[in-house]
């Protein structure tokens, strides 16, 4: 219902949701997070809500896209979806059938630092679906029979992600153009040429490396208690054996970056130019102290709704953009993303915009923030918080997210708490320190004149 | 660190909104509210989070714009919170960051949604910013260009974005002389002409208290919620005066309509006759859909055209009623090469299940699905005060959460049969957009 005003690519979408829902907190009435480890390392997060007999069930795996080997672009999200084909205790289908038949929703999702497997179900079907998720944690069947299909079900996700998009593809240049060194410049889904080639050894020696309780954490969200859910992890998962222990996860870091970078990517396609920029910025995880907070204040004072300053300058007082924003991506392992984007009106090109881009982003840098700015941004961030604690699988994502990517459960509870210490100085540091072109690149996405107009009906 | 990547794509959300149907597991208590003013709104209570959510629906949507000028109540839709009352577009919009207040307002086909979140702390404040943007909108002239050129950047995209290609085709074949057929955004001709006055026109005509369906969820009580409704809806007119609206007939059934477009994967949109929500058959012919192409992995369509044989990432069937007409909606996508041949496997898969119908376990299977999926969309305020509306408009009564259970169990072989016999009665329209000459049949035809 929500009237999107910032029009962003729907490969960012997802990241801004995610950065407008930082954790929760323990000052607000926050429900009553309990937090405890089995003996064979599998972490537990159990957040009650009592108001539907309706539990949320996530197991969270410490691998993801930037965990792959070189050249096996794509084989994180692949064991994702072959996850779904069956164990020798439990054939292909019989979990997502019994799910399918008790009225659950489940599904699973893969991103450069974790991977995820979820069901929604009634409260009393808790300890099957607990069952079946420790059961394939470690007892995965694959033939070949399976695994073919499946590669091309994965290609056909990329074809509707990424390839039938022009936009989805420019953002997919930005980051591999952002990375110099990182496997984060990587995509998530892979490069279709790797992709192709991924086969059933490839799957299952990624998942005999990475899929281990002691890799893994357990988020369990709804109508449920920490005792019931201690004693049901322990009668389940406690009986999965570890089957290797994993070094920290140390991938390549960037250098220092001193170029200003912009990539173009023009296809017949687009009838609506636009630009995306991309910052290499600190996470929550490699942040020194205030940082990421700054960071994420600063995101939302430049870049997010109608009252920001990309906003109310470019659109409504300068009027040469249809839409503007920013977005921070502050959940990540290694350095991350800080982005901003636009859309220019008719008569208005792309390096005009860019230009007026940087104009905004220095008078920021420059000047510094108000007070009511300020206080603004804050209240949104903590009242997003507070919104968040209706809903259960957003608290388990939140939580799911955050300890996938360096984050404490007492870190996550704080995050409001210390979102409401931030400073206007922090704020403008942080637009002066990262906001610095040289450690960006700006995609622009235009009509490619050269070849025939395409012919539509 | 960037998109997840989910095993099926997020239809799920579309679907149960076009499903709005239901079952007990859900532990909701509803009460019903009416206002010292008279206005009625269906309240769940609920304390546990300091949050207000408000829904409410009124009759007139897209169907209310002028036949040449499509997209106006879309526009308008845009401009409620962008300047009302004494407040321009910023001061209103300054006023609802500052409380937190989230406001959203759309067209539907049928209906105009409308959408409150607001901490209970902040509920007056709220509550008077929604009664500023329905009551005393201004539709200032800076605004209203402001969001026609974002409403016009949206439609350029559009016109090369397959899937939007894809529906538009699909909907102006279907219903070429029906408001149906008429995009609810408009078009690159229509929205330049939109006048002030036309936006007016619209909200004028809509915005009313006949009609009005109200769902409230959150930690408010009765006595509290009465005056605050009618100081949002006390002072719209009793009655609106909307257009009438022609029943709809669905055309161009049985045929396959091809556009060139050079993308590596083609956009297949299908649809037919659908059947009415108010029809005593209508559970029947959702759980037929359900086993068809539900959104589970394990419908028919699912395991065929995805699991077995790998064609395509996410394909779909749901049933549509509007108030006009019926239908039952699919779509796909697969790469340009293959659209012909998934295109037959989905035509005789369904085939095969109108003709035969379910087995029994399917259909136990089924039922025992769409009994306990129905709690799910009672787990947060927000799809609470939805479920709400939708089951006003949809006119099921304040006990249906109760009896939608036994009206499930109850639903036979032979029902399903039965009603089998009139979904897609006289074929489907499909529209394949990608590149055709990697496609073997782009004639017309089945």
């Amino acid at each position: 219902m929500k009237k999107i005003r910032i029009v962003l690519p729907a490969v960012f979408l997802a990241v801004l949701v995610c950065c407008l829902c930082a954790p929760i907190s323990s000052s607000i009435a926050a429900p009553d997070v309990t937090h405890f480890t089995l003996k064979n390392g599998l972490e537990v997060v159990v957040i009650p809500d009592r108001r539907t007999p309706v539990v949320t069930h996530m197991v969270w795996y410490r691998v993801g896209a930037a965990d792959e080997e070189p050249g096996k672009s794509g084989l994180a999200h692949f064991l994702e979806h072959l996850m779904f084909k069956g164990t020798a205790k439990n054939p292909a289908g019989r979990f997502s059938r019994v799910v399918g038949t008790i009225g659950g929703q489940e599904n699973a999702f893969t991103s450069s630092d974790y991977t995820g497997y979820y069901q929604r179900v009634s409260r009393d079907k808790l300890k099957e679906m607990m069952e079946f998720e420790a059961d394939r944690m470690t007892g995965l069947v694959l033939t070949d029979d399976v695994v073919k299909p499946e590669l091309n079900v994965v290609l056909e996700e990329q074809n509707q992600r990424v390839a039938n998009s022009p936009v989805a593809k420019l953002g997919e240049e930005v980051q591999a153009a952002l990375y110099l060194n990182h496997p984060y410049g990587r995509p998530v889904i892979g490069w279709r040429h790797e992709i192709e080639k991924l086969t059933r050894d490839d799957a299952l020696a990624f998942y005999r490396k990475f899929y281990t309780p002691n890799n893994a954490i357990l988020v369990i969200a709804g109508d449920v208690t920490a005792d019931e859910v201690k004693k049901l992890a322990e009668e389940t998962y406690g009986k999965v054996a570890r089957v290797s222990e994993l070094p920290p996860r140390k991938r390549p870091q960037e250098p220092e970056q001193r170029s200003v970078r912009t990539v173009t990517l023009s296809d017949p396609r687009v009838a609506q130019p636009s630009l995306q920029r991309s910052y290499l910025v600190p996470s929550i995880a490699t942040a020194k102290a205030g940082e990421a907070e700054a960071l994420e204040v600063l995101s939302h004072i430049l870049g997010s709704g109608t009252n920001c300053r990309l906003y109310t300058t470019l659109v409504m007082q300068k009027q040469i953009a249809v839409s503007a924003g920013a977005w921070y991506q502050n959940s990540s392992l290694d350095d991350t993303r800080f982005g901003v984007s636009g859309t220019p009106r008719p008569n208005v090109t792309l390096p005009q915009l860019d230009e007026a881009i940087d104009a905004v982003i220095a008078d920021l840098a420059d000047k510094g923030v108000t007070a009511d700015e300020l206080e603004r941004a804050k209240s949104r961030l903590v009242a997003e918080t507070i919104y968040a604690q209706d809903n259960q699988a957003t608290l388990a994502r939140w939580f799911g997210g955050g300890m996938t990517t360096g984050s404490t459960v007492e870190g996550i509870r704080a995050w409001p708490d210390r979102i409401k210490t931030v400073t206007a100085d922090q704020v403008r540091d942080a637009a002066r320190q990262w906001l610095d072109k040289r450690r960006s690149v700006t995609g622009f996405l235009i009509k490619d004149t050269a070849r025939p107009e395409e012919k539509r009906s | 660190m960037t998109m997840p990547v989910t095993r099926l794509s997020l239809l799920g959300a579309v679907l149960a909104a076009a499903l709005a149907c239901s079952d007990p597991a859900a532990a909701t208590k509803i009460e019903r509210v009416v206002s010292p003013g008279g206005i009625e709104a269906w309240l769940v209570r609920e304390p546990a989070v300091p949050l207000i959510a408000m829904d409410f629906a009124m009759e007139g949507g897209g169907n209310q714009d002028p036949a040449e000028k499509p997209g106006v109540g879309h526009l308008a839709s845009s401009l409620l919170d962008e300047g009302a009352g004494d407040l321009d577009a910023r001061a209103f919009q300054q006023r609802m960051d500052r409380s937190a207040i989230e406001l959203g307002f759309r067209v539907a086909r049928d209906d105009f949604r409308g959408s409150l979140r607001v901490l209970r702390d902040k509920t007056d404040e709220g509550f008077e910013l929604l009664r500023l943007a329905l009551n005393a909108p201004r539709f200032d002239t800076d605004a209203i260009e402001r969001n026609r050129e974002q409403v016009l950047s949206g439609l350029r995209r559009e016109t090369t974005s397959p899937n939007d290609i894809g529906s538009r085709l699909w909907w102006r074949t279907a219903f070429p002389d029906h408001p149906y057929g008429r995009p609810l955004n408009g078009t690159l001709e229509s929205v330049p002409l939109i006048s002030r006055d036309d936006l007016k026109a619209y909200t004028g005509r809509v915005f009313a208290r006949d009609k009005l369906k109200i769902g409230v969820v959150g930690d408010i009580d009765a006595t509290t919620l009465g005056p605050l409704l009618d100081k949002v809806f006390g002072a719209l007119p009793a009655k609106g005066n909307r257009a009438s609206v022609a029943p709809a007939r669905m055309e161009a059934m049985g045929r396959r309509l091809f556009v060139d477009l050079k993308v590596p994967q083609a956009v297949l949109n299908f649809g037919g006759i659908g059947i009415a929500r108010k029809d005593p058959d209508f559970i029947p012919a959702f759980i037929l859909n359900h086993i068809m192409g539900g959104g589970s992995f394990s419908s028919r369509l699912y395991k065929e055209v995805r699991e077995k044989r790998g064609l395509v990432y996410s394909v779909y069937t749901y049933l549509l009623p509007l108030d006009e007409t019926a239908l039952l909606m699919g779509g796909t996508q697969t790469r340009s090469e293959k659209a012909d041949e998934t295109l037959d496997l989905i035509q005789a898969e369904i085939k095969q299940l109108i003709d035969s119908g379910p087995t029994a376990d399917e259909l136990d299977k089924a039922k025992s699905y769409l009994k306990g999926a129905y709690a799910l969309n009672f787990d947060t305020s927000t799809k609470i005060a939805g479920q709400l509306v939708q089951i006003q408009l949809d006119n099921l009564g304040i006990d249906y959460i109760e009896r939608r259970g036994a009206m499930i169990d109850k639903v036979t072989l032979d029902d399903i049969k039965r009603v089998a016999k009139r979904l897609l009665d006289g074929g489907i329209l499909v529209t394949v957009v990608g590149r055709t000459q990697d496609n073997p049949a782009k004639k017309e035809g089945g």
